[in-house]
């Protein structure tokens, strides 16, 4: 999946990810795409999650080698 | 955009695994749009005390109780295991093995993120401790009244 931007949160925990995550998606226009990389695995739970409660669309998620690639786009 | 949803953490306990997981729930609520007020009552109060300098009081009976419980984030001590600090120790060593935040990292992300910080003026009353005792981010002083009318419009309303 193509995104506009790329964070790299391996190896770190919730709440981090989503930190990172609410931090990153301020600077992002409306329908940009955001990339999320963890080897959490309670990421495939919570991106989906904050993302329903955010109202920012979830576009899925992907798996490599133990690490997650979540993809979010910012709703306008 | 409507009001945004409402979320408060009562924060009774003064040790540093039951901070984390006020702390982890505040910053998840309101990186998630949430407005979060947490409210630090009793032993909680410890939690938001400044970490360098001596805490005031009056009394020899708050005097000593606030030396023996000085409080500050980096004092607080582990509900389990303790051990005179080596449990502690080796908690803290173990959240940064996976690059977890310390109390005092978490408490400057819930503010990054707008928590508001509420201490409570009662229990600040029976431990004889002042306004000067806590750090610059607690947002307020009050009581019962003004948690209740926060927690009245909350979705959600926990309490640690």
């Amino acid at each position: 999946m193509k995104a506009d931007e790329t964070l790299d949160c391996v190896g770190l925990y919730c709440p981090m990810p989503i930190v990172h995550t609410a931090r990153k998606m301020k600077e992002l226009k409306a329908g940009q795409v955001l990339e999320v990389l963890s080897d959490d695995e309670g990421i495939k739970e919570d991106m989906p999650s904050w993302c329903k409660t955010t109202g920012n669309e979830y576009l899925g998620i992907e798996e490599e080698e133990g690490v997650y690639r979540a993809y979010v786009k910012k709703s306008g | 955009m409507a009001d945004k949803e409402k979320m408060t953490v009562i924060v009774y306990s003064g040790e540093m695994d039951k901070a984390l997981a006020a702390f982890n729930l505040a910053i998840g609520g309101a990186t998630s749009g949430m407005e979060v007020t947490m409210f630090f009552t009793f032993w909680g109060l410890d939690v938001i005390k400044r970490n360098e300098g001596g805490i005031k009081s009056k009394g020899i009976m708050r005097k000593m109780l606030n030396l023996m419980d000085r409080g500050g984030a980096k004092r607080l001590p582990l509900s389990r295991f303790h051990m005179l600090g080596m449990g502690k120790w080796m908690m803290k060593k173990l959240m940064k093995d996976i690059n977890f935040p310390q109390v005092e990292e978490l408490i400057a992300l819930a503010k990054e993120f707008g928590v508001e910080f509420v201490a409570c003026t009662t229990s600040m009353g029976i431990m004889g401790i002042s306004k000067d005792a806590f750090i610059p981010e607690v947002d307020r002083f009050a009581g019962v009244a003004t948690y209740l009318a926060r927690a009245k419009e909350s979705k959600i309303n926990l309490f640690v």
